[in-house]
């Protein structure tokens, strides 16, 4: 569903009608997926500027998600967030955002009050490898260890923070060995295939609730698509012909297709699955058209809360 | 003479800067990779070399206060944010350390720092991508900021504050990026410090602050075809502000109207109306008026953002108003956008 929406998205982006900068999650959905999955109703998620995946993972709202990039009222904030700034709080989306790393901290926030107030609730904070440069990434790593919180560290890492990799950005080799010397459990994943950062993440779980400490999720995936936007750079300077011929052979949804169909399910019974969510986004999308715009007014509301 | 683009005369700048004197050192997040903060920076790793420009770590804090330590031992450090919003990640380095550094150590100490930020509308940026702050530094006693309006004082201010031995706060517009105008050549100091009268008049005084200057402008030329004579100045320097252009022009015309790209609320424009109302107490015809974003957060949807964003239209309904006019037909005035970029030169 997520890579539907988004290939909906690169279609229909040129229309010009969803002004909003676009960060894609395509070829890296399997993180958010298999992680939300495994978190079930018990998680909060807070996600950064690439939210797409793990919106609709955590929601599995496309009709909000539609209505907010085309920036009408049936939106997640009538327009006002856009594409970085997804949420639905009820739902455990607790928010995104634009300022790299700066999310993280929210997520051990929610982790201290879940603690508290809802036991075997978990807080997860996605972020890229980029964001662990930041030191609030360190900090908050530190907090987490220190006050014994249920929270999961998930870093989405592709190597690339907009065209920099990681080996010019790190003075440590290896980001699990360092952080396997905080007092939290380290998971490692390089498939790209859902099913095993499902389980995965189902074992990070046992282990946060069974020891009271925090678990820190390193997935390896690969972006398609440009740093911001909708088009394939698979030409510009700072890709690798061979890195993106492997991961485009181990796309996400592709490893997952052909598993149902290796599990016995019939093409049919696929096809008919893939039609009925394509038919349900394009709904989304025609409702977010026909939805009204924010009137002039609606920009002064929200500036503090008002009660619902 | 040459037209260069606002981009491109910042490049040049920074290749004339970095090839007149070995201690100038450009990075940033980004800086030396293709794209090159919006053009530029583009060439410049390349031809200096990765001592002299590179990218870092996302990293903003330690990288401000980086800046503090290599200027202490004799560079002069240009660090460069792509968004004025990821400079807050550095504020504790900017106003604890770097501002107060020489005045801590005696005033005796060069602390050549140029912190170059990118403020203000792009496509659809939302609340964190897209903030001014220009009154988060001219608060701060011991920083200068500087905001050019045009690539003429752009390619001038840039080399001024390399050359300046304190720390300067340099934000520029991302669509005046796209201007283009006559810049000279060879390597010239624009003075921080000192404003600039674009327009002479008598009717109202406009001062207006980075975009606002082209909006300010293209205000005042619509007004000129209704008889109202607009004079604006744009200050160019933020901290310290050159007042005295500013006064003398109120005694002239009696009406002042500020156009401030960023919030009213506690801000640079309430600072200069202040000023203005002790220097030219009594000879007001009009209460001073302001004109800058709405009071809310940057939303990112369009319809919203063009409510957010003061624009040529704003001004000129705020002078009709200070001067009791009634408002014109505007239907037929494109005004600037995103899409319809202004190119210059004003
Ligand atoms: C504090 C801050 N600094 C810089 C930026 C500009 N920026 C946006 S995305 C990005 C790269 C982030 O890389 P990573 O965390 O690996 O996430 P990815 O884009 O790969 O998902 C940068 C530097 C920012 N948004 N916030």
């Amino acid at each position: 569903m997520t890579r539907r929406c988004e290939e909906t998205i690169v279609r229909i982006y040129p229309d010009d009608e969803m002004k909003t900068p676009m960060h894609m999650s395509m070829g890296q959905e399997a993180v958010a997926v298999g992680v939300c999955r495994a978190l079930g109703n018990n998680g909060d998620v807070v996600a950064s500027y690439r939210s797409h995946a793990t919106y609709l993972a955590q929601t599995e709202d496309h009709g909000s998600f539609f209505g907010e990039l085309h920036g009408r009222v049936n939106g997640t904030a009538d327009g006002k967030s856009g594409s970085m700034h997804l949420a639905d709080i009820p739902k455990g989306m607790l928010g995104s955002t634009g300022i790299v790393a700066a999310g993280i901290p929210v997520a051990v926030g929610a982790a201290f009050a879940n603690k508290q107030n809802s036991p075997g609730r978990i807080a997860a904070a996605f972020f890229g490898d980029g964001a662990t440069d930041e030191g609030v990434f360190w900090e908050s790593l530190n907090v987490s260890c220190a006050m014994g919180l249920p929270m999961m560290f998930v870093c989405e890492d592709n190597d690339l923070a907009v065209h920099t990799r990681k080996s010019h950005r790190q003075g440590f080799n290896s980001l699990v060995e360092v952080v396997k010397k905080y007092r939290c459990s380290v998971y490692e994943d390089d498939t790209n295939d859902v099913e095993s950062i499902y389980a995965m993440t189902r074992s990070a779980i046992a282990q946060i609730i069974a020891m009271g400490t925090p678990a820190f999720l390193n997935v390896k995936t690969y972006r398609y698509l440009e740093p911001c936007g909708t088009t394939m750079d698979s030409d510009a300077p700072y890709r690798r012909a061979e890195e993106d011929a492997y991961w485009k052979g181990r796309d996400c949804v592709a490893l997952q297709r052909a598993r149902l169909l290796a599990n016995g399910l019939a093409e049919k019974d696929v096809v008919a699955v893939e039609n009925e969510i394509n038919a349900a986004i394009l709904a989304s999308v025609a409702a977010a058209k026909a939805a009204a715009h924010p009137t002039p007014q609606q920009l002064y509301y929200g500036v503090f809360y008002e009660a619902p | 003479m040459r037209r260069l683009s606002f981009a491109e005369a910042i490049r040049e700048c920074l290749f004339q800067e970095m090839e007149r004197d070995p201690s100038v050192i450009v990075y940033g997040i980004g800086v030396p990779d293709f794209k090159g903060i919006f053009g530029t920076t583009v060439g410049l790793g390349e031809k200096f070399g990765p001592q002299r420009c590179f990218d870092t770590p996302l990293s903003e804090d330690i990288m401000t206060g980086f800046a503090l330590g290599a200027a202490l031992k004799g560079l002069r450090p240009v660090h460069i944010h792509i968004r004025t919003d990821f400079l807050l990640l550095a504020m504790n380095q900017l106003v604890n350390m770097i501002s107060c550094h020489n005045y801590m150590t005696g005033g005796h100490t060069p602390v050549p720092i140029v912190i170059r930020a990118i403020i203000g509308r792009g496509w659809g940026q939302g609340a964190q991508h897209s903030k001014s702050l220009f009154n988060y530094f001219t608060h701060i006693p011991g920083l200068k900021v500087v905001a050019p309006a045009t690539p003429r004082d752009g390619k001038g201010l840039l080399a001024a504050a390399i050359r300046d031995n304190n720390p300067v706060v340099f934000l520029e517009h991302r669509w005046l990026h796209w201007i283009e105008d006559d810049v000279p050549e060879e390597s010239y100091e624009t003075p921080i410090g000192v404003a600039q009268t674009l327009r002479e008049g008598s009717d109202l005084t406009i001062v207006a602050t980075s975009w606002m200057v082209i909006e300010a402008v293209h205000a005042a030329k619509i007004l000129a075809g209704v008889g109202i004579n607009v004079e604006v100045i744009d200050p160019r320097t933020l901290a310290p502000m050159d007042m005295a252009p500013i006064i003398a022009s109120v005694k002239k015309t009696g009406r002042l109207l500020i156009a401030d790209y960023d919030w009213l609320n506690s801000g640079l424009s309430a600072e200069i109306a202040a000023d203005v109302g002790v220097a030219c107490f009594g000879r007001l015809k009009q209460p001073i008026e302001r004109v800058g974003f709405a009071p809310t957060p940057c939303p990112t949807v369009r319809t919203l953002e063009n409510h957010f964003y003061p624009n040529a239209e704003t001004i000129v309904r705020m002078a009709e108003k200070m001067l009791q006019r009634a408002p014109m037909d505007l239907s037929g005035v494109d005004f600037f956008s995103h899409e319809r970029r202004f190119r210059g030169p004003l």
